[in-house]
């Protein structure tokens, strides 16, 4: 390893670069020249985002276009409009059951979570603390529970919920849900309860605190961070699950946000993507918002479950 | 804590033999077995029963409203001959095998491109994770939108800049519908890839790197032999995670094609579901479902073995 291109951009780099910052936060990025920089990084950089949030640009210019002017391609421009209309929104509000559908996956999302995280709760921390016999094995078997896809569990599970009379009812999916999201929550618990000091609750148990005033007063305020993530995550998985809604729900009244707009707005008519852009907009809006205001959170909880 | 202060003054009570009321509470397998009842609880009624239930409809001839007979290897006998059958199988093993692929080269590509330093960083790592945040077939419907067969954006603006001169007909068209979906696929799926290896990339302590550099390496000898070692485990969970998500795939499918133009985007899943809930043959749905559980084993147990590597690389602190 003799040549020397390296020492050659080293130098060019050196005398063009700002004063080296103190906490290398700058990596060695000084090493590469602007032009260089230009080509390698943000060239294809912004083709990828711009892919990636194309879709949604053209979901929220679809859902504000009037009807004329997005079918006819050739008078006006399709990648602006001059005259946005909020029509569809108003039907969508307005003239269908759009808000009973944000009601019902608002409803079942939030119900399904909390369900979980207390289950998942009291899992992660018997596993992590209790330690009883078999917990490592209960723990890989909880693993394994979450690589076990909807997919194949859902004409069996729709058989169970008809015998149980759950059928059409919001309850199905309440019950059903935590199944995909135990797993998850529990994984991503039990690392967040191992980072808490063992002799934090040897001193509780010193002064005759019980099992569980130390979960409540000792573990879950030190690891809200982790809840808060558990939540998020769990609730944006509920909001997204499409499957066991789809076969477990058969009135127009009950369905979730995604199979309503699936199965209720796709008619015959040719102005339906106006009102169709404008659901699937509203629809994503409250997880864009919830994400926006816990990004932290949900990449931590999103990668902490792959590292564990 | 008044209470904890006070209490030893009356503590002259006698020892008393532990009773299994105590034992109850204060052992702790007991109390081990308290705590995981919610969670078993789900777990086993609406995962474990209905996986074996699953693999039972399969060999019956149940039908929706009608309780079935055991009939045997019949369903999946008839699934052999069933070309419809076969055709999903193979669309699943190539949306599964291209999609990963694909998803696992950019995302790679995406990580090391946010890993460097660069103004409004943060910004864009959270742009970039929007579409897996999104719900899946809300995404699909924009997508449905995009790939319209005569108001598509891609058709108008590849017309204008005069590469092509009718619209493409994207999802009529066989070839072109299974690279839509699979297209749609990767879309959804290079976030969680990229963000995953990012968060590994930022374990790679940088002086490796300034070592490397001052030994002569280039960025290639760099990236193979000091990123891409040190990323082989998260890689492969990151991978096992995708490759089962994108085999078990329906919603995305469901929301833009619907299995078709003349099933050539049918998936396994979709399939089941067509023959299960739509059709009514409970039993021949199962067994296309359970036929999907061999690959998922496999999955699995590379999922297991890549755990297991990365218990022995990092030692004991793993835990």
């Amino acid at each position: 390893m003799t040549d020397l291109p390296t020492t050659h951009v080293n130098l060019k780099g050196v005398l063009t670069s700002s004063t080296p910052t103190a906490d290398h936060s700058e990596g060695m990025s000084y090493l590469q020249s602007v032009p260089r920089r230009l080509v390698t990084l943000y060239l294809p950089l912004s083709i990828i985002v711009f892919v990636l949030l194309f879709p949604f640009y053209w979901m929220a210019l679809t859902a504000v276009k009037p009807d004329a002017q997005l079918l006819d391609m050739e008078t006006y421009s399709p990648f602006w409009t001059w005259n946005p209309t909020f029509k569809h929104f108003y039907k969508l509000l307005f003239e269908s059951h759009y808000p009973m559908w944000l009601w019902n996956t608002m409803y079942v999302a939030v119900c399904a979570t909390f369900l979980s995280i207390v289950a998942s709760v009291l899992a992660a921390y018997a596993i992590v603390r209790l330690r009883y016999k078999g917990a490592n094995l209960v723990g890989g078997l909880i693993f394994l529970a979450y690589l076990v896809p909807p997919s194949i569990l859902f004409i069996p599970l729709a058989t169970v919920v008809f015998q149980y009379g759950l059928f059409d009812s919001p309850l199905a999916l309440i019950l059903t849900y935590p199944t995909i999201l135990i797993p998850f929550s529990t994984w991503l618990l039990m690392g967040y309860f191992k980072t808490i000091p063992f002799e934090l609750e040897e001193c509780a148990l010193i002064d005759g605190a019980s099992r569980w005033q130390i979960l409540i007063k000792i573990v879950l305020p030190l690891a809200v961070p982790g809840l808060i993530s558990a939540f998020i995550f769990c609730f944006t998985l509920c909001w997204n699950e499409f499957i066991y809604a789809l076969t477990f729900l058969q009135s127009t009244a009950n369905k979730t946000v995604p199979v309503a707009i699936v199965n209720e707005f796709v008619d015959g008519d040719v102005y339906r993507w106006g009102s169709l852009m404008a659901g699937a907009l509203a629809g994503s809006l409250p997880l864009v918002i919830l994400y926006a205001f816990f990004v932290e959170h949900y990449v931590s909880a999103m990668t902490g479950a792959v590292k564990e | 804590m008044a209470d904890v202060a006070i209490a030893p003054r009356r503590a002259k009570t006698e020892i008393r033999e532990a009773t299994s009321w105590d034992q109850l509470k204060h052992n702790r397998n007991w109390l081990g077995f308290w705590f995981m009842v919610p969670a078993m609880g789900f777990l086993i009624l609406f995962l474990a029963y209905p996986l074996g239930l699953g693999i039972w409809l399969s060999f019956t001839d149940t039908k929706i409203g009608r309780v079935g007979q055991f009939i045997g290897y019949e369903n999946y006998e008839w699934l052999w001959d069933d070309a419809i059958f076969w055709l999903s199988v193979f669309n699943t093993l190539l949306y599964t095998f291209v999609a990963s692929a694909i998803k696992f080269g950019i995302g790679l590509y995406l990580a090391l491109l946010l890993n460097e330093n660069m103004p409004f960083k943060a910004m864009l790592r959270a742009a970039v994770l929007i579409p897996f945040i999104v719900p899946t077939v809300l995404s699909a419907l924009a997508f449905w939108w995009i790939f319209d067969s005569q108001f598509s954006i891609i058709s108008w603006s590849l017309k204008h800049l005069g590469i092509i001169n009718q619209n493409i007909n994207f999802l009529g068209d066989t070839t072109w519908a299974r690279i839509c979906v699979i297209f749609a696929n990767i879309w959804r799926g290079v976030p969680f890839v990229a963000i995953t290896l990012l968060a590994g990339l930022q374990t790679v302590s940088p002086s490796l790197y300034e070592a490397a550099t001052l030994d002569g390496a280039s960025r290639w000898q760099m990236f193979r032999h000091i990123t891409y070692p040190l990323l082989t485990p998260i890689i492969a969970v990151v991978m096992t995670f995708s490759v089962l998500f994108t085999f078990t795939d329906f919603q995305l499918i469901w929301a833009m094609t619907r299995g078709g133009p003349v099933n050539a985007t049918h998936l396994m899943a979709t399939l089941s579901y067509q023959r299960a809930i739509i059709a009514g043959q409970l039993g021949e749905g199962a067994a296309i479902a359970s036929a999907m559980i061999p690959f998922l084993l496999a999955a699995i147990m590379v999922s297991w073995f890549g755990l297991q590597r990365r218990k022995w690389q990092q030692g004991e602190n793993n835990d």
